[in-house]
């Protein structure tokens, strides 16, 4: 039997940042991992480190973290492929250029670096878009990572610091100060936090639905996007709470190869990629980089995010007095990553936090914990 | 017993970083490459890459084929007039 | 665009031949799809008609390609196959065709799976210069019109097949600066003694020697290094006790072939780590999908070629015309596996590659990189993630096997594309008439 000041369950991105930043204040911390470190919903999605404006508490909490990201980019090692390529909000219409401007003044207003491209500053900027889109809003520090390797960063940062990881077992169960795994080893945690992405096995009471998207990575055709490109309809499809969407989401890595995203449904579906899905997003990626079409795929994968019903992340106290979540992120994981361990650390010793923590509360679903308790 | 095809065989041109080369009709791309003594790609790290595994698999032949990039040189018929270059 | 079949054959090589032959020839109504432009597959790739060359006429493959050719059955080529579910009756298959840039789809009632070996590449300093080819990837560029007159060429690695393409090389007019062969002497001699229950294949043995008449043949060595700036110039050896140079253009060097199953593993067939499992008539563990040849097991020619027709016997219901096949077939592949035992690889082969040595050459990941990943619990998966080994175009098919060697690894998740196609295969929208658009600002140069 072992004691920790904190054990954290899930070394996804969230999770090992978790144990990075209660590591690096002293903590005695343990992580627990059924399965691929970094390998499930972290090691799925596209690495957009973005500020995302669709609630005030979201522009915050992603505004804050993408900050900490890039206070962080000198101490990532290579692999992590950190770049600041930036993200265009591209319209599509007059209606959404309107919502261009509306944008920069609340980027403005927070603080965040962006100014507003016209046609042609766009057609510039980017001339793989097609013609006749009226404008962009850039946001230049934006980034773009490789999430697996973030992941295994801060686990082993935190195993320097004398974090102890639990390989290839999962928990069976985590309340009142006990962790206990699946081969019967018990874990004495001063306080537990649940990291575990969409597995909400020992958090039933988290009203969380998996949201399964797609991605495409293409083999290395460098230079013909800069930035991140997202068209200003992917806030609708990630509000959509219900039924299936595409949006337009292309990505330039570090290695030349462009990902292609984005999709999202709710249901009961395997990892399986659906080919109708696929060719949706496909052709409203193609509506926007008609060269897309002739560039090689080279892999197609599917991943779930972790979906809450208000679009905010779950980080905080639970009704067990020992027991933390760090939940919910939907496409947000990667970004949020740093600045939800903070709120984690936060919450477990009061440190300072530039933010307001109470619109991520676990217990706004109160009434949903009721019923399950 | 072993026959000769005799010296009829037909030649095309095919253009290799811009050189002519010669090659007998119905054969494969890559082996202009090789006959040329030229690269087919540069790989990751910078090092000059050609075909490894001859059917298709190693995607190391890959090279620009009239203007079209990552195209497998080992999988292309010769045609009059093709133009391959080393693809970066 | 679809078409529909009762069966449709992947792969026409040998096993695939034979298969849509069997099955033509009992009136079914039969596709046979392969990648390249004409039939053959690896071993009986067609030969680039050339002045300086003799070729060998090679009677079975000529009376199974003219078998095929009177059976019936449709031969589509330069079809490869990218997506295929057999989960429903009937079953549907994707293949892209590059020459009209178009997806099309292939409806099944049974599927026969001929997909071939490919070669395993073992990492060592110097194996990405350019002069270094698998041993049959030699022989496939030669035939495909690679001129290696004159050249001097050191052939190396395992297998009988070193012997066959030293002697077609030879003939091609290269020099054979040596054939190295890794397994011990002791371990082939007592391999031949069972030569001599087998005489076809004694006789196929001696005409290869007489052939390479005064090229050394070495057992128990193999490559530790490739020297050279820039290309090949020379090859060092090891026997275990001491090293050697030899000076050479080409290095043709290939560690036993390995099954190309990733399309059985597609479609969810069970795959144990010899190759896919199938039953007494080639029936794979999906209904409806049949698996004949190297996929099964490296087994050779003449094994692949009776698989093959059982395979098409047994998927047109003729079960006891397949039933009397069996014995030869399992008689063939119990004479290959004896083979196997005396060409296994050796220790050493695992100690080759040094700390900068690449061993994913998508995308130059190094023999230190991968090696940080191996713990207790760390497999493909973790390797994959965190050095991008595998991630590349040819989607692990040159590193698994190698990493399989190394590590122990088995890669056994594919997901489909099971090829790079384009984007435009995906969607909606196909390319134009006249195929690509180019992007603007490509980083190509000029």
């Amino acid at each position: 039997m072992e004691t920790f000041d904190v054990v954290i369950l899930g070394a996804g991105i969230v999770g090992a940042a978790c144990a990075h930043e209660c590591a690096s204040a002293g903590m005695r911390v343990g992580v627990v991992e059924p399965g691929v470190p970094a390998g499930a919903a972290s090691a799925a999605g596209m690495g957009h480190l973005v500020v995302m404006d669709d609630s005030p508490a979201q522009l915050a909490l992603s505004h804050y973290s993408r900050e900490l990201w890039r206070d962080l980019r000198n101490a990532l090692p290579s692999g992590v492929e950190y770049e600041e390529c930036g993200t265009l909000w591209i319209a599509a219409d007059a209606e959404e250029m309107a919502e261009v401007f509306s944008k920069q003044q609340r980027y403005l207003r927070s603080g965040i670096v962006c100014e507003a491209f016209d046609e042609l500053a766009l057609r510039e900027a980017e001339p793989n878009l097609r013609p006749g889109l009226p404008g962009a809003l850039r946001v230049p520090n934006d980034g773009v990572i490789y999430p697996p390797a973030a992941g295994a960063h801060f686990l082993s940062s935190a195993e320097r610091l004398g974090a102890r990881l639990f390989r290839g077992k999962a928990a069976v169960s985590a309340a009142h100060g006990e962790v206990v795994l699946e081969d019967g080893t018990r874990l004495i945690a001063g306080r537990i936090v649940i990291a575990t992405g969409v597995d909400t096995r020992l958090c039933r009471w988290l009203n969380l639905r998996p949201r399964k998207g797609h991605l495409v990575i293409t083999d290395r055709y460098p230079g013909i996007i800069r930035h991140q490109l997202v068209e200003l309809g992917y806030l609708k499809s990630a509000h959509n709470l219900d039924g299936d969407s595409v949006a337009f989401n292309l990505q330039p890595r570090k290695t030349g190869q462009l990902l292609v995203g984005s999709s999202r449904q709710f249901g009961a579906l395997g990892t399986k990629a659906e080919p109708e899905v696929l060719r949706r997003m496909l052709d409203r990626a193609n509506e926007y980089v008609p060269a897309l079409r002739s560039l090689l795929a080279v892999r197609v994968w599917t991943g779930f995010r972790a979906a809450t019903p208000d679009k905010l992340p779950l980080i905080g106290p639970t009704t067990d007095p020992s027991v933390l979540v760090a939940m919910g992120f939907e496409g947000l994981g990667i970004t949020n990553a740093p600045a939800a361990a903070r709120l984690v650390l936060h919450h477990l010793t009061g440190a300072h936090l530039p933010i307001d923590p109470t619109p991520f509360l676990p217990n706004r679903t109160r009434a949903l914990e009721a019923q399950y308790a | 017993m072993p026959e000769r095809s005799g010296s009829s065989a037909k030649a095309v041109t095919v253009y290799v970083n811009g050189e002519p080369v010669l090659v007998t009709q119905g054969s494969m791309l890559a082996a202009a490459l090789l006959n040329a003594g030229a690269a087919c790609r540069v790989s990751e790290s910078g090092e000059a890459r050609t075909a490894l595994c001859g059917m298709g698999i190693c995607f190391e032949c890959r090279a620009i084929v009239d203007g079209v990039s990552h195209q497998r040189t080992c999988q292309i018929v010769c045609c009059e007039g093709m133009r391959v270059q080393t693809q970066r | 665009m679809s078409l529909s079949f009762d069966i449709v054959v992947v792969g026409a090589g040998p096993a695939g031949l034979a298969a849509a032959t069997a099955a033509a020839a009992a009136g079914r109504h039969v596709a046979l799809l392969d990648e390249n432009p004409q039939e053959g597959g690896q071993i009986w790739r067609s030969a680039v008609a050339s002045p300086y060359t003799a070729r060998a006429k090679d009677s079975t493959k000529a009376r199974s390609i003219a078998r095929f050719r009177a059976s019936g059955a449709t031969l589509f080529s330069g079809r490869q196959v990218v997506d295929a579910d057999a989960s429903n009756r009937p079953g549907r298959l994707d293949a892209w065709v590059a020459s009209t840039q178009r997806l099309e789809t292939f409806i099944f009632e049974q599927l026969i799976l001929a997909t071939g070996a490919r070669e395993r590449f073992l990492p060592f300093p110097g194996w990405t210069l350019p002069g270094v080819f698998g041993a049959g990837g030699l022989q496939a560029l030669v035939r495909g019109g690679y001129d290696v007159r004159g050249k001097r060429v050191a052939v190396a690695g395992t297998g009988p097949l070193l012997l066959a393409v030293a002697a077609h090389l030879k003939q091609d007019g290269a020099e054979i600066a040596l054939i190295a062969e890794q397994a011990p002497l002791r371990r082939l001699a007592s391999f031949g003694l069972t030569l001599f229950s087998h005489p076809a294949k004694f006789l196929q043995g001696i005409r290869l020697r007489a052939e390479l008449a005064g090229v050394a043949y070495r057992t128990g060595c193999w490559p530790v290094a490739v020297e050279g700036d820039g290309k090949v110039s020379g090859v060092r050896f090891s026997d275990g006790r001491r090293t050697w140079a030899e000076h050479c253009d080409l290095l043709a060097c290939g560690f036993h072939l390995v099954p190309n199953s990733e399309l059985a593993m597609l479609l969810g067939c069970k795959v144990a780590e010899i190759g896919v499992e199938v039953g007494e008539d080639q029936q794979t563990s999906v209904p409806s999908v049949y698996c004949a040849g190297e996929p099964t097991g490296i087994a050779g020619v003449d094994a692949a070629v009776l698989q093959g027709e059982i395979a098409g016997l047994a998927a047109s219901g003729q079960a006891v015309a397949a039933a009397r096949i069996r014995g030869k077939r399992d008689a063939q592949i119990a004479f290959t596996r004896a083979m196997d035992r005396a060409f296994a690889l050796r220790d050493e082969l695992r100690t080759l590659p040094e700390q900068d040595t690449i061993v994913c050459r998508c995308e130059d990941v190094r023999f230190a990189q991968v090696q940080e990943q191996v713990n207790p619990h760390s497999g493909w998966t973790d390797a994959k993630l965190q050095t991008r080994c595998g991630m590349g175009a040819c989607q692990g098919r040159i590193c698994g096997p190698a990493l399989n060697v190394l590590f122990g690894w088995r890669n056994t998740s594919v997901r489909p594309p099971i090829f790079p196609i384009p984007v435009a295969a995906l969607c909606s929208t196909p390319l134009s008439a006249d195929g690509i658009e180019i992007p603007v600002l490509q980083e190509n140069p000029q």
